[in-house]
């Protein structure tokens, strides 16, 4: 039997890694997922294009300019002289905001009433534009604060003087927030994207080159001619299986390699629990995989039905849109999705380097996917071949 | 060119296409469950951030700084505790985002007119949610604590004082920031590249493998005329999958619709046969469909995802990462459709996107032509 399965094996690889494309094919897409993901892939905002409307032109308008200025995340890109101009700046995509201080902004201040700033966001970008407010706001309010402080402090002064009984103390509480960021403390999106392109690799290779090596003996009509060999199912499916295994562990093996001598990603946890981990998920998608083979009969059909399962699988996993927004009853759908259980194991071991104790719920799960799925499709499989 | 020659050749493609069932209606079903799906899972929102308080300090003044996190809309508290160690092993368990630790000695400092410091544990690890978490911490805590601030004062002086900026941030085209109103438009652009380069891709590779090509490219066909006669066949598929994303994005998503139709459809044109001419390029390189589908998946479906500004901004990556991005028709198709949809904007500002997407079609059929005449000789 094992000899049988070895030949079978063999001859996979052959076919597999004969031509120089299909070579590529195999090898080249993990490692270009890897620099797309861990160039590209960004949702830190750190360059921010603005348009600067000065309707003041007092020194207070200019020391607010040099606040945004002494920003490294700001680049003031234009200076509007009229609405029009601005609307033309956001309307191009040329600015990301504009900021506009009012008229009397400069005296307003002075005099301690409220001086008028406005801040016009292309929100067409929710996120960047969520950011920007965000950021903006911390600004202006590190700008006002020392003002704000002197002008509450004169003002008492004068109390005081009016002779004003028990106005003296200055006093008054100020609330600081001390942040402790955990697991990704320079809060980049690399660290957080790149372990999860692991997930995506390995579920892509796999399950595309199982449910490939099947179909194609089918369309070539390679099949009948395996019939009639004294191989059994079994046998068959384990030669299918374990090149697709092999060589999605090898990919692996370079995203790893690449995510930490590359992207200097923190790698916290076991490498061994990784391992068994990626294991137990490679049940699953050899499964997923020779189910596909089961339900198509051509190699098209083959890519087009693994794309569809491979596409939302992927985007429903917490990868780049997390979970927690999606809405509730999409949120207990992703339960049914293997790969967010792996992305949660990935992540974890990597930035938090949490160990079995906690990711055991994760593991048993992705084991009873694995088990199911597999045997499932192996049944189906023999079904087919009768 | 024969337009006799195409027109037969686009004639035996629809019937092809017919032919097949199975894959035109997961061309055409396809990008509707993509759609609905992504659009209504997709976002970005980050609200109903999941916080756990350990509050040391047990006094009315602590109730009232966590009830301004109850009160938010941004903050859910999942609840208290009374140690530190279980606010760090909830966060290790992915069960919060957020734990907020009032000290002992909160209230006795605030009362006293000290400054008083409490604190965040963030879990960093998606460091897109932990940012505007951490700029919604901020601002609530700096908006509660220049209240308390000026109490305070105003207590000592018996008047209310000012605070002076008045800071208003409006924004534009998106005034209550739905990522699905940025999602969505360009997630019609994506749904197109992939059903469009990879539909091109795999059939034309699949010809390729059966000889048929072949066997046409020996008849009086002349490339270009087979290019566009292939494009043709796919092109009926591809506008009736526009239409039917465009629809679901008005009427099912609410999407804002501001500009001009007719400018929609000539620019999905333009990008749907710069995307099929792509497919047929890929298909003359690839010649089996394992390599096609590879070639489809890591030239379409990815840069279209990542590097067109659909998700992730093309400000904040590195400039040759930029550079690449130009060549990438999604990311003209995606400026296009967010300008036509939420900015309402017309020719006049998306002129040159337009032509930069007319250039990179034209290019794009030169090549496969020449590819084609490549094999023929």
């Amino acid at each position: 039997m094992w000899e049988r399965i070895a030949q079978i094996v063999r001859k996979e690889f052959v076919q597999l890694l004969r031509d120089r494309r299909r070579r590529l094919a195999v090898f080249v897409p993990p490692v270009l997922q890897l620099f797309v993901f861990g160039y590209a892939v960004n949702l830190d905002v750190d360059n921010i294009r603005m348009g600067w409307m000065d309707e003041d032109h007092t020194p207070a308008s200019r020391s607010l300019l040099a606040g945004f200025e002494g920003s490294p995340r700001y680049h003031i890109v234009a200076l509007p002289k009229s609405d029009q101009e601005a609307q033309g700046l956001l309307d191009r995509g040329d600015t990301h905001a504009v900021l506009r201080v009012l008229p009397g902004f400069g005296e307003a201040l002075e005099r301690g009433r409220p001086a008028g700033v406005q801040m016009l966001v292309d929100g067409s970008n929710s996120n960047t534009a969520s950011l920007i407010s965000g950021y903006s706001q911390q600004i202006v309010a590190a700008f006002a604060t020392p003002i704000v402080r002197k002008q509450q402090g004169n003002l008492l002064l004068t109390i005081a003087a009016s002779g004003n009984p028990g106005t003296t103390s200055m006093k008054a509480p100020r609330l600081n927030v001390e942040t402790r960021v955990w697991f990704n403390a320079d809060m980049l999106s690399r660290n957080y994207f790149v372990p999860g392109v692991i997930v995506n690799i390995i579920m892509l290779i796999t399950v595309m080159l199982t449910a490939m090596a099947v179909v194609r003996e089918r369309e070539l009509g390679t099949m009948e001619q395996l019939m009639v060999t004294p191989i059994r199912p079994v046998e068959f499916i384990l030669g299918k299986t374990l090149p697709a295994a092999f060589i999605g562990l090898v990919d692996m093996g370079l995203v790893v390699a690449g995510a930490l001598l590359v992207f200097k990603i923190p790698f916290r946890g076991s490498i061994f629990l990784l391992l068994s981990c990626v294991i137990l998920f490679l049940f699953t998608t050899l499964g997923a995989g020779l189910l596909m083979s089961t339900i198509s009969n051509t190699q098209q059909q083959a890519m087009m039905t693994s794309f569809m399962f491979a596409t939302p699988a992927f985007m429903l996993s917490g990868f780049a849109f997390p979970i927690r927004n999606m809405p509730v009853a999409v949120q207990y759908f992703t339960y049914l999705n293997p790969l967010r259980y792996f992305m949660e194991i990935v992540r974890g071991i990597f930035l938090k380097g949490t160990g079995v104790d906690v990711l055991w719920h994760q593991m048993l799960a992705m084991l009873i996917f694995g088990v199911c799925m597999l045997t499932f499709s192996a049944l189906r499989f023999r079904k087919r071949l009768d | 060119m024969s337009f006799q020659r195409v027109a037969a050749i686009f004639r035996k493609e629809l019937r092809h296409i017919a032919r097949d069932p199975r894959s035109l209606g997961l061309a055409l079903v396809q990008p509707l469950v993509m759609l609905l799906l992504f659009g209504s899972a997709l976002s970005l929102d980050v609200d109903r951030i999941s916080t756990m308080v350990y509050d040391a300090d047990q006094t009315s003044a602590s109730r009232e700084l966590i009830r301004q996190f109850q009160g938010s809309r941004y903050f859910e508290i999942e609840g208290f505790v009374g140690n530190t160690k279980a606010l760090e092993r909830a966060i290790d368990q992915n069960k919060i985002l957020v734990g907020l630790v009032v000290p002992r000695d909160y209230a006795k400092r605030v009362a006293a007119g000290q400054n008083a410091n409490f604190q965040i544990l963030l879990d960093g690890s998606d460091s897109n949610t932990a940012s505007i978490a951490m700029s919604y911490v901020n601002s609530l805590v700096q908006g509660f604590g220049n209240h308390l601030r000026a109490d305070a004062l105003s207590r000592h002086a018996g008047r209310t004082l000012p605070l002076p900026i008045d800071f208003q941030v409006r924004i534009w085209y998106n005034s209550s920031l739905e990522s699905k109103n940025f999602v969505v438009p360009g997630l019609v652009a994506v749904i197109l590249v992939v059903i469009a380069g990879m539909l091109a891709s795999l059939t034309v590779a699949r010809e390729w493998e059966m000889g048929t090509m072949e066997q046409l490219l020996s008849t009086p066909v002349r490339p270009a005329e087979l290019v566009l006669a292939k494009m043709l066949g796919f092109f009926a598929v591809g506008v009736v999958d526009t239409a039917i994303a465009v629809l679901v994005g008005i009427f099912v998503f609410d999407v804002p619709f501001r500009g001009s139709l007719v400018l929609l459809a000539v620019t999905s044109c333009l990008f749907l046969c710069g995307v099929f001419f792509w497919g047929i390029l890929i298909s003359a390189l690839a010649k089996t469909q394992l390599v096609a589908y590879q070639m489809g998946v890591a030239t379409t479906f990815l840069p279209s995802f990542l590097l067109s500004g659909f998700i992730y901004s093309l400000d904040s990556m590195p400039t040759v990462v930029q550079g690449i991005s130009h060549f990438i028709p999604a990311r003209y198709f995606v400026t296009i459709l967010r300008g036509i949809f939420l900015k309402g904007v017309g020719v006049e500002v998306l002129w040159g996107n337009i032509a930069l997407l007319t250039a990179f079609m034209i290019g794009v059929f030169l090549l496969a032509t020449w590819r084609l005449s490549q094999k023929l000789a």
